[in-house]
């Protein structure tokens, strides 16, 4: 352990510690978990508040869409994952393919999610709009979380598409290596918290109605 | 698909998995997508929240504990993560005990 913080300490650099790295993203990840979590919390309280509400809303989202985006947040969890395994073992072309397939998932992610939304715009669905507002005050809980859980995950998606796009620079400036790769496996980290948070709000908000 | 092929690494940064492995998870992920939306279209009351609440659960301990590596992680880190998932349930289990009693 402690040749091996000597051997990765560059003269008169930083000592890297590859454990302490990897912990400190977990804390990271952790106030993520609370972010979301308390908009968690929220949700279930006005869904048992106004369950018929919530039941209407859930029939209006498209589950063709959500679940597609649900495959695609998966597998591109998958090529994050894979691309670790490709940098350790000194696979540099097939790591950098994955990681771009990763960041091509959330691009198509995010196209989905902007039908989804422009969908829900053209029937004057706007969030802070008068006609959202004047729904029936479950019905413009409903949406009004709708819009900010799937809002603030789809700004994760895009910094953690940001993150990778900026790994795979490293890589190929060689400052991120096969001996030296906990920079990807934090990123791969985001990336999997993206997806967690997706795992829960798919049934959440598309299939409970 | 390069099994054999041993990256030279200090062993307390554990092993990469095998691709085939990260695979199998994949596809142990996309069965329980299938059986969330397959539950919800069946009418089972107040069970459809705790089916979709369970199975989600279950994709997230595949996530944490193979893609993000936890299951290889030391005990420490373990620990740490648990400690925020109890913390987690304790807020939102307490906050919906006082709403849900409440009206």
């Amino acid at each position: 352990m402690a040749e091996h913080i000597a051997a990765a300490t560059p003269l008169g650099g930083h000592p890297k510690d590859y454990h302490a790295a990897k912990m400190g993203m977990w804390l990271f990840l952790f106030t993520e978990i609370l972010l979301f979590g308390g908009l968690f919390l929220l949700y279930a309280s006005y869904r048992h508040k106004f369950p018929q509400a919530f039941h209407a809303g859930g029939q209006t989202l498209d589950v063709f869409l959500g679940g597609l985006n649900t495959v695609v947040l998966i597998t591109s969890s998958l090529s994050v994952a894979l691309s670790i395994t490709a940098l350790r073992r000194g696979e540099l072309t097939r790591c950098l393919w994955l990681l771009s397939f990763t960041i091509a998932c959330a691009g198509a992610f995010m196209v989905n999610k902007t039908i989804e939304w422009m969908a829900k715009f053209h029937h004057g669905l706007i969030p802070g709009s008068e006609h959202m507002l004047g729904l029936p005050q479950g019905q413009s809980i409903f949406y009004g979380l709708y819009f900010a859980m799937t809002g603030l995950h789809g700004i994760h998606v895009i910094i953690g598409a940001s993150v990778l796009a900026w790994v795979m620079l490293l890589i190929r400036q060689g400052k991120v290596t096969a001996e030296d790769y906990v920079v990807l496996e934090n990123a791969g980290l985001y990336w999997h918290i993206v997806d967690l948070v997706w795992i829960y709000l798919f049934p959440l908000f598309y299939l409970i109605s | 698909m390069t099994d054999t092929h041993e990256v030279p690494h200090s062993k307390d940064q554990g092993h990469a998995l095998s691709y085939r492995f990260l695979t199998l998870v994949w596809l142990g992920l996309m069965c329980l997508t299938a059986l969330t939306i397959g539950a919800a279209r069946i009418d089972l009351g107040y069970l459809n929240v705790v089916a979709a609440l369970g199975i989600a659960s279950a994709k997230a301990c595949l996530v944490i504990f193979f893609f993000m590596h936890l299951k290889y992680e030391n005990r420490l880190l373990k620990g740490m993560v648990l400690t925020a998932f109890v913390i987690l349930a304790i807020a939102i289990g307490l906050t919906f005990v006082d709403v849900g009693y409440r009206y």
